[in-house]
């Protein structure tokens, strides 16, 4: 066995101490009795119970959960279906600059992004709400799906396609029976990535959300400006609690299939 | 070869082909990857496009199985124009490369997917997938992922699957490639049996020109985008139209030189190759007296060449074509030596013997002063 050198755990301490220490203190905090957030007056779970009677923040939790389930499956099928036809269309002149406009919303700064659906929405008339908030995060994490899934296309076997073209299914039967199976792994990650995305998005929510609409981040920062609670604390510790039990499990899923595939295929090797 | 009960509808003028290639130009931009083809395929054949990477071969099968388009030109399948019919239209189906097993279905579902598409019931299906598995062997895998099988079996499966429909013609995109010599040989005689027995007709690209010989009833030897020779693999062997094919197929010994009209009194007609400086003329009398003046080629397969260490009778039939040489090198394959015999000149010849002897008693070393020689009839003549 390699030795662990004491070089290598004071950095692998430090690294972690780093990412994690101002997370850890926070969960801890939010067990606190005391209202006053940084003095400890011993362990409670009351303000877990105040944060579920608070209507507030459970309406402004329903709001980012809508917005993020419908706009993240909205920018799954549309940022799906550029990657398709951007992988798909080979060489036509321009693709380059289809392929740079679907990437340009990364590099945007959020603020422009936000200010521009502003205006649009309101050159529109369009009331601003929940719709609004949807079609702004769909707008900008259908760039993230799109270069999730292109870059599994890339590397996608046409000849699958063709061979279901071959035995006989229409070109949308063979996309929808054996491209999208196979992509699927990409495709799902594409949507966690919009959904994170739209969770914990601030700027381009307060840009676009009107008085009707709070997303649980606008609620939180404007929460923060009047003093941290409590409240917010046992909020913010149920939040990492969601997303490390979804990062767990993803992983946990993916390594077993992939020691599944291994195994199956070296014992096929064998026969 | 060829008597009346053999099959060969391509010498019959009545005979309806089921695939028309007519003056078919295919360019990707300024390549041209098929140039004015034109070639007639017949139902019930196995036919084997044969040729280098890059000489148009697996273009030809692509538009046959409606992947590509021809740039100019027409291709019929049952006397109808495949212009505008889509791949999931066409009653073709092909043997991928890759073998392009769907990997998120298993065995059974991959063999019954071009069932399903057609919509047929689920009994049919069900028999239909029952018997395919029967005929490649299969049953045991069926619910296995393709990632479960061996390589032999996913090629089968692969089979099994474009063989499922029952199509009027299967394209074979070097099928076998993915396999070692021993299953590769073994799966050459499978298909032919499976072809045999489903009466479909095959059509198989391919690189390797023995498999192309052991499976094919023609051949169709390519380059650059044109058919060279189509002829039956005892032809393309025996009788090559062009030093290419000569080349191409097998290994041969290459002797350039002039051509004049035989002058002798024999009546055995031929012509003599003047073809080097110091050597005696060779002399093909199965040679067409046309070519006379003009620069030929003498293609002569290694296994026509004796060898041996007494000049043979000048009176016998290959006293007539005899030449000294050194022995410089021997391969010995175990059943058949292969000699490379040095003349004086430096040209090389290749000469082949059948190894019926153990190897004590062989008579023939490196360094030996040696005869080659061979019939006036052993050779073909090539212009060129």
């Amino acid at each position: 066995m390699r030795r662990f050198s004491r070089f290598n755990a004071v950095s692998l301490t430090l690294g972690f101490a780093f990412l994690y220490l101002p997370m850890l203190i926070l969960v801890i905090y939010s067990f606190n009795s005391n209202k006053l957030v940084t003095v400890w007056a011993g362990f409670s779970t009351k303000w877990y119970g105040e944060l579920f009677q608070n209507e507030a923040f459970l309406d402004a939790a329903w709001v980012t959960l809508r917005v993020a389930v419908i706009s993240s499956t909205l920018a799954t099928i549309l940022g799906t279906m550029a990657a398709y036809a951007l992988v798909r269309a080979g060489r036509f002149s321009g693709r380059t600059l289809f392929s740079g406009m679907i990437y340009a919303p990364l590099v945007m700064p959020e603020v422009i992004t936000g200010l521009s659906l502003l205006l649009l929405f309101i050159g529109i008339g369009l009331d601003r709400g929940v719709f609004t908030i949807i079609l702004a995060h769909t707008t900008f994490s259908m760039a993230f799906v799109s270069v999730v899934v292109s870059s599994r296309l890339v590397s996608f076997d046409r000849s699958l396609e063709e061979a279901a073209l071959d035995l006989g299914a229409t070109p949308f039967d063979a996309f929808r029976l054996v491209t999208l199976p196979i992509i699927a792994p990409a495709v799902i990650s594409g949507w966690l990535l919009a959904f994170t995305l739209s969770l914990d998005d601030l700027v381009i929510a307060s840009f676009t959300s009107g008085p009707s609409a709070t997303t649980l981040p606008i609620k939180i920062f404007s929460a923060v400006r009047l003093g941290v609670s409590p409240e917010i604390n046992a909020l913010s510790t149920i939040m990492i609690g969601l997303v490390t039990v979804g990062v767990i499990t993803a992983s946990l899923v993916s390594k077993n299939t992939a020691l599944r595939h291994e195994r199956d295929a070296k014992a096929a090797e064998r026969t | 070869m060829v008597n009346s009960t053999s099959f060969a509808p391509w010498n019959d003028p009545h005979a309806k082909p089921l695939i028309q290639f007519k003056n078919v130009t295919k360019r990707f931009g300024a390549f041209v990857a098929i140039e004015d083809l034109t070639q007639d395929i017949f139902a019930q054949e196995f036919f084997a496009l044969l040729g280098p990477s890059g000489c148009g071969k697996t273009t030809m099968m692509r538009m046959l199985a409606g992947f590509e388009t021809p740039t100019q030109g027409q291709i019929l399948i049952d006397g109808q124009d495949m212009a505008n019919v889509p791949p999931n239209k066409r009653a073709v189906n092909m043997m991928f490369q890759s073998y392009a097993l769907f990997p998120h279905l298993s065995v059974w579902e991959n063999i019954a997917f071009g069932l399903k598409r057609d919509g047929k019931s689920k009994s049919e299906i069900e028999t239909r997938v029952a018997e395919m598995l029967r005929l490649t062997r299969l049953e045991k895998f069926k619910s296995r992922k393709p990632h479960q099988i061996s390589g032999g079996q996913r090629q089968r499966v692969a089979l099994a699957r474009s063989l499922a429909k029952g199509p009027k013609l299967l394209l074979l995109d070097e099928p076998l490639g993915a396999l070692d010599k021993k299953l590769r040989e073994e799966t050459q005689f499978e298909l032919m049996d499976i072809q045999e027995k489903t009466g479909t007709t095959f059509v198989i690209v391919t690189h390797d020109q023995e498999e192309a010989m052991t499976v094919a009833s023609r051949v169709a030897v390519m380059d650059e985008g044109r058919i060279v020779q189509v002829d039956t693999p005892d032809k393309i062997y025996e009788e090559p139209n062009s030093v290419y094919v000569a080349d191409f197929i097998g290994d041969v010994n290459l002797l350039r030189g002039q051509a004049t009209a035989r002058k002798d009194g024999s009546g055995d007609g031929g012509i003599s190759i003047a073809w080097a400086m110091e050597q005696p003329d060779l002399i093909a009398s199965n040679a067409d007296q046309a070519l006379t003046n003009k620069s030929v080629t003498l293609a002569l397969r290694p296994e026509k060449v004796a060898i041996s260490k007494e000049r043979p009778p000048e009176d016998g039939p290959s006293g007539i074509n005899a030449l000294e040489g050194t022995v410089i090198d021997i391969g010995y394959l175990g059943n058949l030596s292969t000699y490379h015999v040095q003349l004086a000149d430096g040209t090389m010849i290749k000469a082949q013997a059948t190894n019926t002897r153990r190897v004590a008693r062989r008579d023939i070393s490196w360094e030996d002063t040696v005869w080659v020689s061979f019939t006036t009839t052993a050779g073909v003549v090539l212009e060129g």
